[in-house]
C-alpha cells in the first residue's frame, strides 16, 4: 500500500503530507458485479441462524426522528437489551444511535449493560454549520454519556476539492471526541461515484476515524452493497498499509435479514474473521431488528412469521 | 467505554500455511462464520441409465457403450454410445437428406422458429440442465447456473434471429449454406459449446453432426432430446458420442462440407492436416495463453477480481483464461498480496454447492497434466503458492495455484496448463508489456486494467488478441465474435462475424 | 513474318559480313525485389525466359531462379515492414496504393510490351491487361479506409459494457500469384492482401516473371515503403514449401491449380496454424471487378473484439 500511495499522482493541492491523495480508483462494474455475486452465496440453516444473531449483536438500534420523544427512546433501549423476549441468546444489540438530546436518556436506560449510546453531531444529517458549532455539539453529546459519535463530513467540502477542510474536521472532531469513539459518515449518496467514496474514506480514516460509515438514513441511495465493498476495500488498504484496524458501518435502507446476510458475506470474504464482531462492524437501522428476529423465529418454529406478532418499538 | 480495538485472539495465533506469504499486516479467512452446505437438489434431474446415438431424429443404439463420470466423485452417471466410422456414416447420411430435403428448402423464417423452440425448451430446463452440467463435468453450480446455460439459450435465441436476415448479414453477396457440418467440441462448456457450434449452422441453413467430448457428453444429449421434443425435422441436428475415433471419422467424412471444432491446439492442427487438400472449410478455435496486464494506474481490487476469474472461473478449463499475469513491477507485490488473500476465499468443492467457487478437475488425464505442468514451474525455480483448502478424498481436484518469479522462458510461462494455475511475470514499461503479451505463439486473448483511456486503446491496438478485455474478463456475449489470432485458431463464433464460417458468400 | 519483326529486321546493317544492330538495346537484368531493392538471388542461379511476341522474339534473358534462403531474406523483409505499414493510417495506404496506381499508369506502355513479349498477347490484349490492372489497383486504394467500416461491428452484449469489433491485418501473407494473367493476376493478389495493413512475400508467374519484376519498379518508385511487397522469381515448386512452413508467415494465398502442390503446401501450413486461401485459377474471369470486392480482402483479416465496462 505504501508504494501505491507513493507512487500514485499527486493531483490534489493538499496541505498537509496527512492528506491522502486520490489514489486507486474504482471500477463502478466490476464492483457492483463483485457485490452482486456475494449476494448469492447461499446462507442457510445454522449459518442463517449465526449470522442473524450476529448482525442483532452489530445492530445500531436508530431513531432519529423530529419527533422522538423520551418515551420512544425508552421503548427502543428496552428492545435493544432483549430484542427477544423469551430468547436471551438474542442480543444485545450494539448501540442505540440518537440525537444528541436524547443521549441522557439512553444512557439512563443502558447504564451498565454494555450496550452503547452513540450519538449523531456535528449537525447531522447535512454538516453545514460553522465548525465550533459543530464541535460544541460532539462535546456535548460526549458530556450527556455518549461514547459513540457519529459525525457528518463536508459533503460540499468534499466534492469541491477541499479535502483539506474535510480532514481538518475530521481530526478537530476526533479531538472533541475524546474517549468516545468516532464514526464518520461519508454520505456516499451524495459524493456521485465511487471515486469518491473511496477518496474520503482514505481521508476519514487518515484523519482519525474509528469507523466509516456510509449514510445518514436522510439521503437516498443509503447503504448499497457495492458502496459498502468500496468502502471495506478502503479499509483492507488501510489495514495493509498501517496494521490497524478501522470499522465499517452501512446505513439506511437495510431493511431485511436477507440484506443484512449480504453485508456480512461482503466482511467475511473482504476483511476476514477479524471484521465479524461488532466492535469492528455495526448495522445503523431502524427496521433491520424486525426483520431479522422475524427470520430467526422462522428458522426455530419453521413457521412463517407475521410482522404484528412482533413489537414495533 | 468497551468498544476494543485489539483483535480476536484466533485472529492473532492462527498462523499461515506457507513461509513465503507477503510481509505486513495479514488478514485471516477462517472459521469465524462459516457457510453450511448448500447443495443443489438433484433429486428432480432423471438420467437414463444409458443414452445411445441420436441419429435422423430417433436414439439409435450402437455397438458399444462407456461410462461417463461425475469427476467430483467419480460415481458412474450413465452410459453412453461409442459411435463407429459406420454410424458416423449414418449420421452424415441423415444430415445430409435433412440438407437436401428438408432444411434448405424450409423458408429461413422457419427455420429461425424452429431455433427459438431450442432457445425456450434450454430456458425452461434450465436447472436440470446446469445441474447434469455440474454433475458431468465438474464445474460449480454457480457457474453452469448463471453462464454456461443462460448464455447457451441466448445463443440459440441470437441466432435464430439471423435465419431469415442473411442477405442484411452479407448484402449483394449471395449468402447460401454449406451443406453439412461436422463440429467437433470440448469438454470444458459442454452446452455452451454444443450452442455456440449448432445455433449458427442452423440458422444459415445448414445441418449438423456434432460430437461432445468424451467425459462430458451428458448435456448435449439432453440436447439432442430438447431437438427431439421441438420436432426439429429428423437429420437436421444429429449427436454421435465417442472419443478421438469418432470425432476423427466424423472430420474426415467426405460427406462433410465444413468442419468446426473446438479443442486443443494439438488435435486442432491433425485437424487441419487431415482436411488438408480437400475443398472442406474449417474453424478452429484452440488454445491461449493470454496476458492479463495490469497497471500501477489500475482499479485494482476489480483488476484482482478480474486475475481471479481469469484464471479460476470453470477451474481454469478455459481456453481464453487469463494464465499470465503481467504486473507492473511497481505494484507487483501489493498485487499479489491481495490476490493471495482473495484466493483464500476460493471455496473449493462439491460442484453442486451454491457456495462453491472453484469445482472439480474434468478428468483424471486433466489433472496429471497440471499436476506435470506445475511440478515443472517448481523444478524450474518459480515461487508457487497453493491455497490450504481441504480437497474431497474422491475424485480430481486442484488448489488454485499461483506462481510468483516467474519468467517468459518458464514452461508455465509458454504452455497452457487448462487448469487453476497463473503464472505471475512482471513489466516496467507499457512496450514491455506489449512484447511479452506477444511473446507466444497462441493469440487466443487478453485483458488489459489501467485507468487511463489512450494508453487501453494503444495497447489494445497492438495486442496480437481475438479478444481484447478492458478492465474486465471472461466476458461473453453471443452477438460478441469470438476466436483467435496464430495457433489460437481461426474463424469467428459471435455476432454476425459468425455466421460466415457457415456460409458460401460472393464477392 | 510479321510486320513487327521487319521492322526490327530493317533496323539491321551488316558489319563485316556479320548483321548487328545500329544500335544495341540495353539490357535489363531482371532480379528479385527484396525490402525495397533489386537484388540478385542469394544463390546465384538464374534461368531463362524467351520472348515469345514483341520486338525480339527468340530474345533469351536471365531471370533470378530464387532459393530457399531468398524466402527467408523476404519473409524477413517483410517482417520488419509489417508494423511500419500497418501503423499507417488507412488515408495514408489509400494514398500510397493510389499512387501505385499512378505510376502504372504512366508505365502503361512497359507493362504492355512486357506481357506481350512474355506470354505473347497481342498488343492491344496487353494494353487492355494493363489498363485493367490499374484500375484495379485504384480500385483497392479505395478500400484502404472503407472496409473496416463494412466489417466491423458494435455488439450489443447483455450487460453494462461496450463492446465492438474490429478487422485488423494479420502480418505477413505468402502469396503464389497466378501464373496468368501475369499481371492483373499478380496486382489481384497482391493488393486485397496489402491494402489492410499485411504485408507479403510473392512468388511471381513462372511463364512470365519479367512483367511481375517490371511491376516491382512500379512499387519500389510509389511511396509504398520497402519490404511491404517482396517478389521472387523462379520455381513455385521450389520455394513456396519453405515458405509454407516458414513460422513468420501467417497466411497462404494460393493462386493454384495443381492439387498435389495444393495439399502439400496445406500441410505445411499445419505446423502453425496457418490460415490458408485457395484459388481455383483456371475458373476466374479475372476481368470481374468482384476480384475487387470485400471477399477479397477478408481472408487476410483478424477479427479483434474489445470489451469495456461502462460505468463511472
Amino acid at each position: 500500500m505504501s508504494n501505491l500511495v507513493a507512487s500514485a499522482a499527486g493531483r490534489v493541492a493538499d496541505r498537509g503530507p496527512h492528506i491522502p491523495p486520490r489514489t486507486s480508483p474504482v471500477d463502478q462494474i466490476y464492483v457492483e458485479e463483485r457485490a452482486a455475486a456475494l449476494g448469492k452465496r447461499s446462507i442457510k440453516k445454522a449459518t442463517k441462524v449465526a449470522g442473524l444473531k450476529l448482525a442483532v449483536r452489530m445492530m445500531d438500534l436508530t431513531t432519529l426522528e423530529g419527533k422522538d420523544t423520551p418515551g420512544k427512546v425508552r421503548s427502543l433501549c428496552a428492545k435493544a437489551l432483549r430484542p427477544l423476549e423469551h430468547d436471551a441468546s438474542v442480543g444485545p444489540v450494539g448501540a442505540v444511535c440518537v440525537y444528541p438530546n436524547m443521549v441522557p436518556v439512553a444512557v439512563d436506560c443502558l447504564r451498565g449493560s454494555g450496550v452503547h449510546v452513540a450519538s449523531v453531531a456535528t449537525a447531522f444529517p447535512s454538516g453545514l454549520s460553522p465548525l465550533p458549532i459543530k464541535l460544541d455539539d460532539v462535546r456535548r453529546a460526549v458530556g450527556f454519556g455518549a461514547d459513540e459519535i457519529d459525525m457528518v463530513i463536508d459533503r460540499g467540502a468534499m466534492l469541491s476539492g477541499e479535502y483539506a477542510k474535510v480532514y481538518d474536521e475530521i481530526v478537530q472532531t476526533k479531538e472533541a471526541c475524546g474517549q468516545a469513539h468516532l464514526k464518520v459518515i461519508l454520505e456516499t449518496g451524495e459524493l456521485g461515484s465511487y471515486d469518491v467514496v473511496r477518496h474520503a474514506s482514505d481521508i476519514a480514516m487518515a484523519a482519525g476515524a474509528d469507523f466509516i460509515k456510509t449514510s445518514t438514513g436522510k439521503v437516498t441511495p443509503a447503504a448499497t452493497p457495492p458502496v459498502t465493498l468500496v468502502m471495506l476495500e478502503a479499509i483492507r488498504d488501510h489495514y495493509y498499509a498501517t496494521g490497524k484496524r478501522i470499522g465499517m458501518k452501512p446505513a439506511g435502507g437495510i431493511r431485511t435479514a436477507k440484506q443484512a446476510l449480504h453485508y456480512l458475506v461482503l466482511v467475511k470474504e473482504t476483511l476476514g474473521d477479524a471484521w465479524l464482531t461488532p466492535e469492528l462492524f455495526r448495522f445503523g437501522a431502524s427496521t433491520l431488528l424486525n426483520d431479522v428476529l422475524m427470520q430467526l423465529e422462522k428458522e426455530r418454529t419453521q413457521a412463517y412469521q407475521g410482522a404484528d406478532y412482533f413489537s414495533k418499538e | 467505554m468497551t468498544m476494543q480495538k485489539t483483535p480476536r485472539t484466533k485472529a492473532q495465533i492462527t498462523p499461515r500455511p506457507d513461509a513465503a506469504r507477503p510481509a505486513g499486516p495479514a488478514l485471516e479467512f477462517g472459521d469465524a462464520w462459516t457457510y453450511a452446505p448448500a447443495p443443489e437438489a438433484r433429486d428432480h434431474v432423471k438420467l437414463k441409465s444409458r443414452y445411445d446415438l441420436f441419429v435422423d431424429g430417433r436414439w439409435q443404439p450402437a455397438k458399444k457403450y462407456f461410462p461417463t463420470i461425475s469427476p467430483s466423485t467419480e460415481e458412474k452417471l450413465a452410459e453412453v454410445a461409442e459411435a463407429s466410422p459406420e454410424d458416423v456414416d449414418r449420421a452424415v447420411s441423415a444430415a445430409r437428406r435433412a440438407y437436401e430435403r428438408v432444411w434448405s428448402k424450409m423458408k429461413p423464417g422457419e427455420r429461425g422458429k424452429y431455433i427459438y423452440r431450442i432457445a425456450r425448451r434450454i430456458q425452461e430446463k434450465s436447472r436440470e440442465l446446469a445441474v447434469v452440467e455440474s454433475l458431468d463435468g465438474g464445474k460449480p453450480i454457480k457457474e453452469s447456473r448463471d453462464v454456461d446455460v443462460p448464455i447457451s439459450a441466448a445463443h440459440f435465441f441470437y441466432y435464430a434471429g439471423w435465419a431469415d436476415k442473411l442477405a442484411y448479414a452479407f448484402p449483394g453477396a449471395g449468402a447460401r449454406p454449406l451443406g453439412v457440418a461436422g463440429q467437433v467440441i470440448p469438454w470444458n462448456f459442454p452446452l455452451l459449446m454444443a450452442a455456440w457450434k449448432i445455433a449458427p449452422a442452423l440458422a444459415c441453413g445448414n445441418t449438423v453432426v456434432l460430437k461432445p467430448a468424451e467425459t462430458t457428453p451428458l448435456t448435449a444429449l439432453l440436447l439432442a432430446q430438447i431437438c427431439e421434443e421441438i420436432d426439429l425435422p429428423p437429420g437436421v441436428v444429429n449427436i454421435v458420442t465417442g472419443a478421438g475415433a469418432t470425432g476423427s471419422a466424423l472430420v474426415s467424412h467426405p460427406g462433410v462440407d465444413k468442419v468446426a471444432f473446438t479443442g486443443s491446439t494439438a488435435v486442432g492442427k491433425r485437424i487441419q492436416q487431415a482436411l488438408a487438400g480437400t475443398s472442406k472449410r474449417l474453424t478452429l478455435e484452440l488454445g491461449g495463453k493470454a496476458a492479463n496486464i495490469v497497471f500501477a494506474d489500475a482499479a485494482l481490487d476489480q483488476a484482482v477480481e478480474g486475475i481471479i476469474s481469469g484464471i479460476f472461473f470453470n477451474q481454469g478449463h478455459v481456453c481464453c483464461a487469463g494464465s499470465r499475469l503481467l504486473v507492473e513491477e511497481s505494484v507487483h507485490d501489493l498485487v499479489v498480496k491481495k490476490l493471495r488473500d482473495r484466493m483464500m476465499t476460493l471455496r473449493v468443492g462439491d460442484p453442486l454447492d451454491k457456495n462453491t467457487d472453484v469445482g472439480a478437475i474434468n478428468s483424471r488425464m486433466q489433472l496429471d497434466k497440471i499436476k506435470e505442468l506445475v511440478a515443472a514451474g517448481e523444478r524450474e525455480g518459480a515461487e508457487r503458492f497453493s491455497t490450504p483448502c481441504a480437497l474431497p478424498q474422491k475424485g480430481f481436484w486442484f488448489s488454485p495455484t499461483i506462481f510468483t518469479g516467474v519468467t517468459l522462458s518458464h514452461r508455465i510461462a509458454r504452455e497452457e496448463s487448462f487448469g487453476p494455475v497463473l503464472s505471475i511475470l512482471t513489466f516496467r514499461t507499457p512496450e514491455e508489456a506489449i512484447e511479452k503479451a506477444n511473446n507466444t505463439f497462441y493469440g487466443l486473448s487478453a485483458g488489459i486494467w489501467t485507468d487511463k483511456g489512450a494508453k487501453l486503446f494503444w495497447l489494445a491496438s497492438r495486442l496480437k488478441a481475438g479478444v481484447v478485455w478492458g478492465n474486465t474478463y471472461n466476458k461473453f456475449d453471443p452477438t460478441s465474435p469470438f476466436g483467435g489470432y496464430k495457433e489460437s485458431g481461426f474463424g469467428r463464433e459471435g455476432g454476425r462475424a459468425g455466421l460466415a464460417p457457415y456460409l458460401e458468400i460472393d464477392g | 513474318m510479321s510486320a513487327k519483326k521487319k521492322a526490327a529486321d530493317a533496323a539491321i546493317v551488316p558489319v563485316n559480313g556479320a548483321s548487328a544492330p545500329a544500335r544495341a538495346r540495353v539490357q535489363k537484368a531482371y532480379k528479385n525485389y527484396v525490402g525495397g531493392a533489386f537484388v540478385r538471388s542469394e544463390s546465384g542461379r538464374y534461368f531463362q525466359v524467351k520472348d515469345v511476341a514483341g520486338d525480339e522474339p527468340g530474345l533469351v534473358e536471365n531471370i533470378a531462379l530464387s532459393s530457399r534462403k531468398d524466402g527467408r531474406d523476404a519473409v524477413k523483409a517483410a517482417h520488419a515492414a509489417g508494423a511500419g505499414w500497418a501503423g499507417k493510417t488507412a488515408y495514408n495506404r489509400g494514398q500510397i496504393l493510389y499512387r501505385l496506381g499512378e505510376v502504372m499508369e504512366a508505365r502503361r506502355a512497359e507493362l504492355a510490351s512486357e506481357i506481350e513479349r512474355g506470354l505473347g498477347l497481342a498488343r492491344q490484349e496487353a494494353r487492355d491487361e494493363v489498363a485493367t490492372s490499374v484500375d484495379r489497383v485504384i480500385s483497392f486504394a479505395g478500400w484502404a479506409d472503407k472496409y473496416q467500416s463494412l466489417l466491423a461491428s458494435s455488439n450489443p452484449v447483455a450487460g453494462p459494457h461496450f463492446n465492438f469489433s474490429v478487422p485488423e491485418p494479420m502480418g505477413v501473407v505468402a502469396i503464389v500469384a497466378p501464373r496468368r494473367p501475369s499481371l492483373l493476376g499478380l496486382v489481384s493478389a497482391i493488393l486485397p492482401v496489402i491494402v489492410s495493413g499485411n504485408t507479403c512475400v510473392v512468388l511471381a508467374s513462372e511463364d512470365d516473371p519479367r512483367t511481375a519484376v517490371t511491376f516491382c519498379e512500379c512499387l519500389a518508385t510509389s511511396d509504398l515503403p520497402g519490404g511491404v511487397v517482396n517478389v521472387l522469381t523462379g520455381k513455385v515448386k521450389e520455394v513456396a514449401p519453405h515458405l509454407a512452413r516458414h513460422m513468420e508467415v501467417l497466411a497462404l494465398d494460393l493462386w493454384l491449380d495443381d492439387a498435389e502442390l495444393l495439399k502439400e503446401l496445406e500441410t505445411l501450413a499445419v505446423a502453425t496454424v496457418k490460415r490458408v486461401k485457395k484459388h481455383a485459377v483456371a475458373g476466374i474471369d479475372f476481368g470481374d471487378e468482384r476480384l475487387a470486392g470485400l471477399a477479397s480482402l477478408t481472408p487476410f483479416l483478424e477479427t479483434k473484439t474489445f470489451w469495456h465496462p461502462m460505468g463511472m
